[in-house]
């Protein structure tokens, strides 16, 4: 579904990424962890658009979307949901999701504001609740499904735990197991391991901009030393 | 002697009590980490002490002297050093220059017109760059550096400073395992030779435990737990809201 | 004043508010969205009266004649504002700024001698609209039906406008935009249709505004510039990107500006006040209180950070060896001129070094310091006017020659004490709105200053007198301000500038009073800029309010952007450059500010990191 190759980023002169390879098969939850400043939120950012990488080649479903701008991603069924959730904090919830919506898509579910209230009944109850007076998890829930409005066969979620409450975050891993279970394509980065052990298949390591790691979260598990060396909190 | 004493410190935004009735001292020459879960109020009472808060209630002295309320350069006139979480540093400058500002700011030499600048406190600049191992990197730009490496010119500001009180709001964030170590052990020595006064957050509990002489533990505002390292290891309330089964 | 004299400047008030509040909301909807200041919106504004105008007495002076008229004129000049976001603006979104405005600028220039071309110079007065040409009795005083609709259509293209932001996707996605452009794109939103859409529908404001406006006002060619300057006034008052800010500031000034025509003249005191003379200032000084006050305007919020590459500065260096015998050189053949050149070339070279010395005070405030000033003029002015007026009226011209800067550096006290509160575009307002107070002050204090026929006989005194003498005082004084001002950026003072603008946030940390710092260097560019004033001012030997207003100021941007904003030699090379470029075209074509425009126009394009910078790093790369 989404591929990732040989892929180099930097802001002004920084180096960032060096070298990036990730892929995630339909339906698949992939998770990318690592610290802060490790390279995760640029990676999904290079992969959207947002930001112009310096080389290599980003895929989606065999289609060349490297030199897209983030609109042509987004159109081409690839949602993006950031770190700082950057909610429109001006418009209510209902404009919120309306300012994502997209065409129906063949390949991907089709999400209305109904069925997404469905998901998240949060939302349902604050319809015309301004984006700026939400808490930090009903908004955290309104990026996502702000971003569903665009009918993604995959979505990049940055950090999605980040400064949620636990029960919430629990809540959000419940969120994403339901998304596979539409037929989504997830890549989450996440420092939270074991939130990633609660939503992920498959794990990258990300280190000073280094794929480190790859393999199944049951490998993870199994490897200390690695857990040890990239992840000891 | 206590450097830093905060007593009874609260703060409220938008009904929310981010900080509530917390109170803590640092010593000269001890090291204080700070510690508790996103949205304990670690970065709230942090904002405080360095001048960038006004706390609602409670005091916070500095040798003795008030510094609520203070604007940041005033607090620094005083003899506090601080770090970023986020770092902060003028991006058009070489690393030497950077340090320079902080001694010519420190000398009250920042007013001369027809000095130049780049030659002022270069040897003294140069010292505070070795300490934390910039040296080699002074003439680089601080645009181009290494996350680490700009962690580390904050502390050479900082210690231009010659301060009595040393600030870091997670200093080691962003670091890599080995750098985090070095980094803490080089203040936590700082501390000791010099008599410094440090106050540290901090979600590495590696970096606390092997570092810090003691530790407060905030959750949901409130202080819920002080005392040396082994101490609040082994404290229940402590691992049951923030430390988890992992560091037992 | 009676109570039926006060009703009928108040409903003149909400008269003019009308036509104000359409160009200030369109300002304010192309800059929430862009995040362009549009200088050229007040010539749109000018296209529209004018092509209301002409469309009018095309159509025939009926009221469908009338206001097809007008509906086209405004939609024409979406027309026109669609195409210039498309073809022009598109491109220089990520560019800083500064280039952005100085584009915009350029197409002030060409538009303005458009209107030239296609209408003349002499104003053109609009038609009365048909049926609606009489006048109603209110409280025993005739008032014009024609101004009681305009009084209505304000509220009503409030409503027009808040439905469509609020009711309409499209408004959902332009508010989504205002807010985080960057994250609409990430969702799928084209930016490029809505940022032409937006532009289009602002555009159609102003070009409505101006062409309703006919049967009030003629069109004129002077237009452009002072519409502009309202709407900044109205747009910062009111709030950035805040249309209901921009109904209640442009309700407020408007209001304010009737009262003060019908208080006219008082005494008291055994004073003469003249409320109408106050005018021309009063909006200005009303958003100097209320920026002072509300930093972000009446219903404005604080602006968010910028999102995007920021441009990256090198640290500074001290001048290379080539550099430094390239400089030898330059200043051996300038003190050579004399015998080499002829009399002609000499005052041209007088007047390079003079703009030389104005654009490095500039670059001064607007590069390492980042304060970003759009009224640099009235230190110019202010130092020219000063000296001009202390030979007149007090001492001989040696010591007026410094009188002059005297007096400028003392308003860059008064004004910059307010200045360095402020950043960003308000910051850029403040300053322009200050040099047009100072313009203002100079055009209407006829029995002082002149008026708007300046003050002549100007000369230096006798040993200054030759053309030869003149040249050497003008290189002595130029050379030695743009030395000075170079050697304070390497000295700590210019790297505490540089610090502030870097990190406001570490500045504070390290003890350094960013303010005060500031307010000194704003300060101190005022002293040399003021110098220049005054150099120019004898050199001249007269001076009219021109040396105020701003097209000065704005000359003063292009040198130094075009120079390059990130060097400290461009802004010199740039003020060589435009000056002998003006001069040249000025002798060749009567329509030298369009050929002005478009070579500038050109220049942003090509090289949007200004000339000296592209020079620079193309050097740079050969040597890596």
């Amino acid at each position: 579904m989404l591929s990732v190759r040989g892929l180099n980023a930097a802001y002004g002169r920084a180096h960032i990424l060096f070298d990036i390879a990730l892929r995630a098969s339909k339906g698949e939850v992939v998770v990318l962890l690592g610290r802060n400043g490790a390279g995760k939120s640029t990676t999904l950012k290079s992969i959207i658009g947002l930001l112009r990488p310096l080389s290599g080649e980003i895929l989606m479903r065999e289609r060349s979307v490297s030199r897209l701008k983030p609109y042509q991603i987004a159109r081409l069924g690839l949602g993006y949901v950031p770190e700082e959730r950057r909610i429109f904090t001006d418009l209510t919830v209902m404009e919120n999701l309306e300012v994502g919506r997209q065409a129906r898509r063949e390949d991907a579910p089709y999400w209305t504001p109904t069925r997404l209230f469905e998901l998240f009944p949060n939302l349902g109850r604050m319809q015309d609740r301004l984006g700026g007076r939400m808490s930090g998890g009903e908004q955290q829930m309104l990026t996502i499904a702000r971003t569903l409005m665009g009918n993604p066969a995959a979505i990049l979620l940055d950090e999605p735990s980040e400064g949620l409450a636990p029960v919430i975050v629990e809540q959000m891993a419940l969120t994403i197991r339901a998304l596979k279970q539409e037929g989504l394509t997830v890549l989450v980065s996440e420092q939270n391991l074991r939130f990633a052990h609660a939503v992920a298949d498959r794990a990258y390591i990300i280190e000073k901009g280094h794929i480190r790691y790859s393999g199944t979260m049951s490998d993870l598990e199994s490897n200390g030393a690695v857990r040890e060396q990239y992840l000891s909190v | 002697m206590t450097a830093l004493a905060a007593r009874n410190l609260c703060k409220a935004y938008g009904g929310v009590q981010a900080v509530d009735d917390v109170s803590f001292s640092v010593a000269a020459g001890e090291v204080l980490a700070m510690i508790g879960p996103n949205g304990a109020g670690k970065t709230t009472c942090f904002n405080m002490v360095n001048g960038q808060l006004l706390p609602d209630k409670g005091t916070l002295e500095f040798e003795g002297r008030s510094i609520a309320g203070r604007a940041p350069r005033e607090i620094w006139r005083m003899g506090v050093g601080r770090t970023f979480q986020i770092t902060a540093t003028f991006a058009s400058m070489t690393v030497r220059e950077n340090v320079q500002m902080a001694l010519l700011s420190h000398y009250r030499r920042l007013a001369s017109l027809f000095s130049v600048a780049a030659r002022q406190h270069r040897e003294e600049a140069e010292g505070l760059l070795e300490r934390v191992g910039m040296r080699d990197q002074a003439e680089r730009a601080c645009a181009v550096l290494a996350y680490g490496d700009l962690k580390r010119v904050e502390l050479a500001i900082a210690l231009a400073n010659a301060p009595r009180l040393l600030l870091m709001d997670e200093p080691t964030a962003g670091m890599a395992p080995g750098e985090r170590s070095e980094l803490m052990q080089l203040t936590a020595d700082l501390a000791r030779d010099s008599n410094i006064a440090v106050l540290f957050t901090e979600h590495d509990m590696d970096v606390v435990f092997t570092h810090a002489d003691r530790i407060v533990v905030l959750a949901q505002g409130r202080l819920i737990a002080q005392g040396d390292p082994a101490h609040v290891r082994a404290d229940a309330r402590v691992r049951e809201v923030y430390l988890g089964s992992m560091h037992a | 004043m009676t109570a039926s004299a006060i009703l009928i400047q108040f409903l003149n008030g909400l008269a003019s508010a009308s036509s104000l509040f359409f160009v200030a909301a369109g300002l304010s909807l192309i800059f929430g969205v862009t995040r362009i200041v549009n200088f050229a919106h007040g010539s749109l504004y000018m296209l529209g009266t004018y092509m209301g105008c002409s469309l009018v007495e095309y159509f025939g002076r009926t009221p469908l004649g009338f206001w097809g008229g007008v509906l086209i004129a405004g939609l024409a000049a979406a027309l026109i504002g669609a195409m210039i976001e498309a073809t022009l603006l598109r491109r220089l979104y990520q560019a800083p700024e500064l280039l952005q405005l100085l584009a915009t600028f350029a197409l002030v220039l060409v538009i303005k001698d458009f209107a030239l071309w296609a209408w003349g110079p002499e104003d053109v007065l609009g038609p009365r609209a048909p049926g609606l040409d009489g006048a109603v009795t209110i409280a025993g005083r005739a008032f014009p039906e024609y101004d009681l609709l305009l009084i209505a259509l304000g509220p009503v293209v409030l409503g027009l406008l808040w439905l469509l932001l609020t009711r309409t996707r499209w408004g959902s996605l332009v508010r989504a935009a205002t807010e985080d452009r960057e994250m609409a794109g990430a969702l799928g939103v084209n930016q490029g249709w809505l940022f032409t859409g937006v532009f289009a529908l602002g555009s159609l404001l102003a070009g409505f505004g101006g062409a309703v406006n006919i049967p009030r006002e003629p069109a004129t060619l002077m237009m452009d510039l002072s519409i502009i300057s309202d709407v900044f006034v109205v747009v910062v008052v009111g709030g950035m990107g805040s249309i209901p800010g921009a109904f209640l500031a442009a309700l407020l000034i408007s209001e304010i500006k009737a009262f003060c025509i019908g208080i006219g003249e008082v005494h008291a005191y055994g004073i003469d006040i003249s409320f109408s003379k106050l005018t021309l200032v009063v909006e200005f000084i009303v958003m100097a209180i209320v920026l002072v006050i509300r930093p972000w305007g009446l219903l404005g919020r604080a602006a968010s950070v910028a999102r995007g590459p920021g441009t990256l500065e090198d640290p500074l260096r001290s001048p290379s060896r080539h550099l430094l015998a390239l400089g030898v050189a330059v200043l051996g053949v300038l003190v050579l001129m004399p015998v080499l050149g002829d009399a002609y070339t000499l005052v041209l070279l007088g007047d390079i070094l003079v703009f030389a010395l104005f654009s490095v005070s500039l670059h001064f405030i607007i590069g390492p310091a980042g304060m970003h000033s759009f009224g640099h003029a009235a230190y110019f002015g202010l130092g020219a006017y000063g000296a001009a007026l202390a030979l007149k009226h007090l001492v001989p011209m040696e010591a007026a020659l410094f009188a002059g800067p005297f007096v400028a550096a003392l308003g860059a006290v008064v004004f910059g004490w307010f200045c360095v509160r402020l950043s960003g575009v308000y910051l850029a307002m403040l300053t322009l709105a200050f040099a047009q107070i100072t313009w203002s002050v100079v055009f209407q204090w006829d029995s002082f200053t002149g008026g708007s026929n300046g003050v002549v006989d100007v000369w230096p005194a006798a040993w200054l007198g030759s053309k030869t003498a003149y040249y050497y005082l003008t290189l002595v004084l130029a050379t030695a301000g743009i030395l000075l001002l170079w050697r304070m950026l390497y000295a700590p003072f210019g790297y505490a500038l540089r610090a502030v603008r870097d990190s406001p946030l570490r500045a504070d940390a390290i003890g350094i009073d960013a303010r005060r710092f500031q307010w000194a260097g704003f300060s101190l560019a005022g002293l040399f800029a003021g110098l220049a004033g005054a150099l120019y001012a004898f050199s001249k030997g007269s001076i009219s309010p021109e040396v105020v207003a701003i097209p000065r100021s704005v000359d003063g941007l292009v040198m130094v952007l075009l120079g390059g904003i990130q060097t400290l030699t461009g802004p010199v090379a740039g003020a060589a450059v435009f000056t002998w470029l003006q001069d040249t075209i000025a002798r060749n074509t009567d329509f030298w500010r369009a050929t002005l425009g478009v070579i500038i126009l050109i220049l942003v394009l090509a090289f949007p990191q200004g000339a000296t910078g592209m020079l620079r790093r193309r050097f740079a790369r050969e040597q890596s």
